[in-house]
């Protein structure tokens, strides 16, 4: 290999063989910056987590109780009663619209994404696009809005139920705030299939309907599953919508339209007016270490999955 | 000391800026229920008098107070009235007797849909709604009350997140000082959407200062015992303190106050500082 590398070196023209043997200034800089650049994520990644530790420690060596923090679901750092740290209901809060939402976005956003590659025409192809990814620019706080003042109204009375600011309303923001991101990965594995393998299939005298489920499916499965998985990511992480179309409860949701509450939105509801270095501040911490450890599993997953399809 | 130090060094400050005259710092803390109206004060208090400058910081009034015990501060901001042990202790540490200035009031409205046909409640049935191991969980358990377009007549309880001042001073008017609120209630992180999502939602009750309130939500009057009158929120009844949620915001002084501090909190409570009071928010300490 080494050998066959040099003689292509000794053939090339002398201006290239100096060139390689003598790495001008600005390469090397520019070669340092990325880099720099590829290491930095690293270092923000660590130091996150470095923060995120230093500030939980004292609650997690101190007030930390196992049992209340993971089972009980009573969260109430402001008693006067009895303060107590439970987090059971606000991850299942967590977990039953992150699964709710995702029931949502990703039939509908895996089906977009398969309109938009393989069925509609170039020209509406680009307007489609362009208004997918107008959802993605909307800000979340206008989506917590939205929540309040039309989805809430609109569950109340189709549903007939007391309230409107439940989980189902959250997933239905949340699914609609992840839908850019799973088209756009989702038409990307699409479009990564090679041209070969339809012509092929359309050769066979299969139809586009058989074309799509049959061959391309199977061909794109990894990244549709990637898609998928990083939408997962984007509803676990969102904060302001949830906070406020979730109805921000501190219950165990006996259904989808009872109100609920997210890791995300107690630590954005509470961390601003908790002293600083105090247990509660460093409770919320806690829940911020909890949410890290699980958007960290959900990531690499969804980065194993896009591997596999490379391989 | 530091005080004194950073004082120093701001009048060198101005005086290496050639501008002549000295620049007198008034220390302002406590409150977090008052700071956001302190400050408001403060920083329209720079076109007034461009001599005297406020440092407001919060902390909370337990904060403020003890700042006034040491005499750290000029003017110590309170949401409860100083007790007699610490006015006490204020005057055997200074020599001097605390003042006291109402620069304010806070009344707490609880509101209900429009569609809701109830009126008023007394405190107990606000505690049986909101309090820990109160029963009323649904609306025919307050007063046998129907809410038209409400499912199941359920109570649909509306709160704050538990480190609002709103919050801990809701949970003590109703439920005194050693009982929580029940938990599960929806707790928004401002008082705009408590009023939004209550305007939407039939089955639903809320709090907030009455600054908040607008036609679209009917705000209740309160009783405080059952056989008392029902108050409804407003500047009047908050000023001669027959709401029964209802509170006074306090500045305290040690001693008689400083011409410039004297200065500041007369123009707080000129028309100009009342029109920044109810901009905030918060109720005048007398009515205009």
């Amino acid at each position: 290999m080494e050998a066959k590398i040099a003689t292509e070196i000794n053939s090339a023209p002398l201006e290239w063989r100096q060139r390689k043997s003598k790495k001008p200034l600005s390469e090397k800089i520019i070669e340092g910056l990325i880099k720099g650049g590829g290491f930095s994520s690293i270092v923000f990644i660590l130091a996150i987590l470095f923060f995120i530790l230093k500030e939980a420690y004292p609650f997690l060596v101190g007030a930390f109780d196992f049992k209340e923090f993971f089972f009980s679901t009573e969260w109430n750092p402001a008693s006067v009663v009895k303060i107590k740290y439970g987090t059971f209901a606000i991850l299942v809060g967590t977990l039953m619209v992150t699964v709710l939402s995702m029931l949502i976005a990703v039939p509908l956003g895996l089906a977009c994404a398969f309109y938009i590659s393989e069925f509609c025409s170039p020209r509406l192809r680009e307007t489609y696009k362009i208004l997918i990814e107008f959802l993605a620019a909307i800000p979340s706080v206008v989506w917590g809005f939205v929540a309040i003042m039309m989805i809430n109204p609109l569950i109340i009375n189709l549903f007939d139920v007391p309230i409107g600011l439940n989980i189902l309303n959250a997933s239905i923001i949340l699914a609609l705030m992840s839908l850019p991101l799973i088209v756009s990965v989702g038409e990307d594995a699409l479009r990564a299939v090679p041209e070969s393998y339809r012509e092929a299939a359309e050769a066979m005298g299969a139809t586009k309907w058989e074309v799509a489920t049959r061959v391309l499916l199977p061909a794109a499965k990894n990244g549709l599953m990637a898609a998928a998985l990083l939408g997962v990511g984007r509803a676990l992480g969102e904060t302001m919508a949830v906070l406020m179309a979730t109805g921000h409860a501190i219950q165990i949701p006996d259904s989808i339209f009872e109100p609920g509450r997210t890791l995300t939105a107690t630590i954005a509801a509470e961390l601003g007016e908790s002293p600083k270095g105090g247990e509660h501040y460093q409770a919320l911490f806690a829940i911020g270490l909890m949410l890290f450890i699980i958007s960290f599993i959900v990531n690499v997953s969804a980065d194993y999955l896009i591997r596999g399809r490379r391989k | 000391m530091k005080h004194a130090g950073l004082l120093l060094h701001t009048m060198f400050l101005f005086a290496a800026c050639s501008q002549n005259s000295s620049t007198f710092i008034i220390q302002n803390k406590g409150s977090d229920t008052l700071v956001n109206l302190a400050q408001a004060w403060a920083e329209e208090y720079k076109n007034v008098n461009q001599d005297v400058a406020l440092a407001v910081s919060g902390g909370g009034s337990g904060t403020g107070i003890a700042a006034l015990i040491n005499g750290t501060v000029d003017i110590a901001n309170s949401s409860r009235a100083i007790k007699q042990e610490e006015r006490e202790q204020a005057k055997k540490n200074t020599g001097k007797d605390v003042n006291e200035f109402i620069v304010g009031m806070d009344a707490l409205a609880v509101f209900v849909h429009p569609k809701n046909p109830l009126e008023g409640m007394t405190l107990e049935e606000a505690a049986c709604i909101y309090g820990e191991g109160g029963t009323c969980t649904h609306w025919h358990h307050v007063r046998n009350t129907v809410v038209p377009g409400c499912k199941d007549n359920r109570i649909i309880r509306v709160s704050r997140q538990s480190n609002s001042g709103t919050y801990q001073y809701f949970r003590e008017a109703i439920l005194g000082k050693k009982r929580d609120l029940k938990l599960g209630s929806m707790d928004l992180s401002g008082s705009r959407e408590s009023i939004d999502l209550v305007e939407h939602t039939p089955c639903a009750i809320g709090y907030s200062g009455m600054g908040y309130l607008n036609p679209r939500i009917k705000a209740l009057c309160i009783q405080k015992e059952g056989n008392s009158p029902c108050i409804a929120p407003t500047v009047d009844t908050a000023i001669d303190k027959s709401y029964p949620i209802s509170r006074e915001l306090y500045m305290y002084t040690s001693g008689s106050p400083s011409d410039a501090v004297k200065a500041y909190l007369d123009w707080t409570q000129s028309d100009v500082g009342h029109a920044i009071t109810i901009k905030a928010g918060y109720v005048p300490a007398r009515k205009r």
